[in-house]
């Protein structure tokens, strides 16, 4: 009797509370929510991703917000789960969000479709679904500052100037590693057209979710002894790789990772052996740029930071920092047309959409050479996608590409075109003529 | 006294044979479905019904297969995401290939499929028994899975390598796709639960019931008075299987909208064996209670705080959450080791005698 009643009072609870949802109405503020992931397996990538945004958004908070309005957010756990992600999302969804980072490719395939029933903004920055680069098929999905298939052309084009020339790779034996999941072949597509194109013979290699058993694998890439090898992994996978590839012998500086392949969680577990391990980026890493250092001294030294402080300019909080500030910058746009209010989904559509984040601009946020300038339009939800390539040191990684690495466009785009129109005719969407948007 | 089965004097076989043979539960069960049939979609957020109830309908569609499987007929599966998987598959290629195929079709045929796999991979349970056919099954799901991985055939060749929910209609409503309204997926979903939850409960009664539970309890004997071990052992899979099937083809149709194999991986599989276990191994009822605890009590831990307006970061709520979690289910598997069903039949009994307890 007593476990009756008690599941009695917790059912009643529940249904009671269900008719108490918080109101949406905010004054003055936007609501931004943040799906983190700051427990369970993959925890030590989601931790620095999600201080880095915060820390940034009590930044532009503690300098008055956007334009007067300040920004509010609310964390939500996922743990790297869809299902938990989705149920974020619904609950969430209530108070009129203007974009959602979903922050796994598995969460963004979900959402994808809700977007524009749900009028929120995705801004799955450089995961997700390569093909929503197309904005006439995905007017509500953003992937800036650049794609998986961005990234692999411009490694290629990378290991072509490394080679002294892209005709130099013709005969060049490449590997491609990657987790064995949508997001992990993501890159493949890319790379077999290239690998037609100029020549290179192309092996791919998957691993396995979670990764932790690669032996066959790099036993594979020994035999074939590959000039360069590409990898895209995620969580434990990355660290393993390093390491068995310290184990064979590889030459680290051949090994390159995609830019959720190259953190420090990755690369210390390997030790001494991972020096030299170098992977692709798009915004610079340390405490270097002005715009940390804001944050150092505007939050951590009066004790308003979120994160350890010796861990600030880590990589993947630097990701968050960067991913942050475009939604900021974005929001701002749309202030500029529809003025300093809290803004409603299409409008802050409109600010992603016509986002042009210029070198000056770049400057003013002290993200100089932090980050590259993106420009934004209706067909072109990626913006012109370069990637740096940075290496690590045994302590900390440097980048050491001279100057941002574009991708192949000519190949790149094309195809991506072809996906977007796929994908949407899927989702039951038409192409919209961007001629007639303002 | 609030609860009596005497005084109900039944003049024909059909009444003796009714599903619910006492008055007071025939008028509780129709009163529930009424309920549940207009008051969620009617006066519920769309966040309760999609992140509260669509899944639980979906993990208890699950629940029964894998019930039917592991409780009554005593086979323990591994392979429950794996025959999803067959299921959301299948029913992804058949109504793209058939667009004009009435959706509500497309989820039997789906769990058709399912139930095919289902027969292959039961074979070998003749041969092996218990946890060696755990682990047999445990093969099934991770070939499926590198299945559905490997060939683009089964995503349509997708770049994204993912599957999605076609928009589909019945009868001029939305019910799957983007545009289907979260009400509207629901009483689908519920809709597919009561009647094969019908017939659940009226297989697991009758004739090819009985020869399950004979196997599950001892199979020599079974087999000595008639019963033949490789049909029914078979038919149990391939039932199970079906009702998996379909779970999965509402996983993806009815609940996620799309998916990719990782959503059907084997925490699926061990998903649902606790519920089974916690709901009650063989009892279509505890399948019920046991999707109901596994899917919304951590909705419900993590919900909380809010509720109470607690300022909490949320990797404290979400470790506290799993703790309490784990808590509840080693108490409830202390106090009544038979799993929710059975506190539910001592609910029932104590009922009968209240006030007059003894």
């Amino acid at each position: 009797m007593r476990m009756r009643t008690l599941l009695i009072g917790l059912l009643a609870l529940a249904v009671g509370t269900a008719l108490l949802l918080p109101a949406a109405a905010q004054d003055r503020t936007v609501f931004i929510p943040l799906l983190v992931y700051r427990t369970g397996p993959y925890a030590p990538s989601g931790i620095p991703l999600a201080s880095g945004f915060v820390d940034y958004f009590t930044l532009v908070n503690e300098r008055g917000g956007i334009n007067g309005i300040k920004i509010v957010w609310e964390e939500c756990e996922t743990q790297y789960d869809t299902k938990q992600g989705v149920e974020c999302y619904e609950r969430l969804k209530g108070r009129s969000p203007l974009v959602v980072n979903p922050y796994s490719t598995g969460i963004t395939y979900q959402l994808i479709p809700k977007a524009p029933v749900d009028k929120i903004v995705i801004h799955s920055m450089g995961y997700g679904m390569t093909a929503a680069a197309d904005g006439r098929w995905f007017p509500w999905v953003f992937n800036f500052p650049t794609t998986y298939w961005s990234q692999a052309s411009a490694v290629i084009r990378y290991i072509g100037q490394q080679e002294g020339g892209l005709d130099k790779l013709r005969g060049k034996k490449i590997v491609h590693i990657y987790h064995n999941s949508p997001y992990g072949r993501e890159a493949n597509p890319t790379l077999e057209t290239l690998a037609r194109q100029h020549g290179y013979e192309l092996t791919l290699l998957a691993v396995d979710h979670p990764g932790q058993e690669q032996k066959s694998t790099w036993l594979q890439v020994r035999r074939i002894n590959p000039d360069w090898v590409y990898i895209s992994g995620w969580g434990v996978m990355n660290q393993v790789a390093v390491k068995e590839a310290a184990a064979i012998n590889f030459r680290m500086e051949r090994l390159i990772g995609n830019w959720w392949t190259g953190s420090e969680a990755d690369v210390i577990p390997a030790g001494e052996a991972a020096k030299g391990y170098t992977s692709t980026t798009f915004h610079g890493a340390g405490t270097s740029y002005k715009v940390i250092q804001d944050i150092l001294t505007t939050l951590y030294d009066k004790g308003k930071g979120s994160f350890e402080r010796s861990r600030v300019g880590e990589v993947l909080y630097n990701r968050g920092v960067v991913n942050a500030m475009y939604n900021v910058e974005a929001l701002r746009t749309a202030m500029g047309k529809f003025g300093n209010k809290p803004l409603t989904g299409e409008q802050a559509r409109w600010g992603f959409e016509n986002l042009n984040l210029t070198e000056k601009r770049l400057e003013e946020l002290g993200m100089k050479g932090f980050t590259h300038p993106v420009k934004i339009t209706c067909e072109d939800h990626e913006g012109s996608g370069p990637v740096l390539i940075q290496q690590w040191d045994g302590k900390k990684w440097n980048v050491i590409s001279k100057d941002w690495i574009p991708p192949i466009r000519e190949v790149v785009r094309p195809a991506l075109e072809a996906a977007a129109e796929q994908e949407g005719k899927k989702l039951g969407y038409t192409r919209r003529d961007c001629a007639k948007e303002s | 006294m609030i609860y009596r089965e005497a005084g109900y004097f039944k003049t024909t076989y059909a009444a003796d044979q009714a599903v619910f043979p006492i008055l007071q539960d025939r008028i509780f069960v129709a009163a529930l479905l009424v309920l549940a049939f207009l008051l969620p979609p009617l006066a519920f957020s769309e966040y309760w019904l999609q992140a509260v109830l669509i899944p639980f309908l979906v993990y208890a569609l699950a629940a029964l297969g894998l019930n039917i499987l592991t409780g009554y007929a005593g086979q323990l599966s591994l392979g429950t995401g794996g025959f999803m998987a067959v299921g959301a598959y299948s029913a992804f290629k058949i109504s793209t290939a058939f667009p004009d195929l009435n959706i509500l079709l497309v989820f039997p045929l789906a769990g058709l499929a399912a139930a095919g796999v289902g027969l292959l991979f039961g074979i070998p349970s003749l041969r092996i028994k218990g946890f060696y056919l755990a682990v047999a099954t445990l093969a099934a799901q991770f070939f499926l899975i590198w299945l559905f991985n490997k060939v683009p055939w089964f995503v349509n060749y997708a770049p994204s390598g993912t599957i999605s929910a076609p928009p589909r209609t019945v009868f001029g409503v939305m019910v799957t796709g983007p545009e289907a309204t979260a009400a509207a997926r629901y009483v689908v979903a519920l809709g597919l639960v009561v009647v094969f939850g019908w017939v659940a409960k009226n297989l697991v009664r009758g004739r090819v019931g009985r020869a399950w539970m004979a196997i599950r309890d001892r199979d020599i004997a079974a087999e000595i008075i008639g019963v033949r071990p490789l049909r029914t052992k078979l038919l149990a899979f391939g039932i199970s299987s079906f009702y998996c099937g379909m779970a999965g083809a509402g996983l993806v149709f009815l609940y996620l909208g799309s998916a990719e194999t990782l959503a059907f991986d084997i925490n699926v599989s061990f998903l649902v064996l606790f519920m089974v276990i916690i709901g009650g191994l063989g009892s279509v009822l505890g399948s019920f209670l046991g999707a109901g605890f596994i899917i919304l009590i951590p909705i419900f831990l993590t919900n909380v705080p809010h509720w109470l307006g607690l300022p909490m970061s949320v990797a404290l709520q979400k470790q506290l959450e799993l703790m309490i979690f784990g808590a509840l289910i080693l108490f409830f598997l202390i106090v009544e080791p038979h799993g929710l069903a059975r506190l539910w039949q001592i609910t029932k009994e104590k009922l009968r005698r209240w006030p007059f307890p003894y």
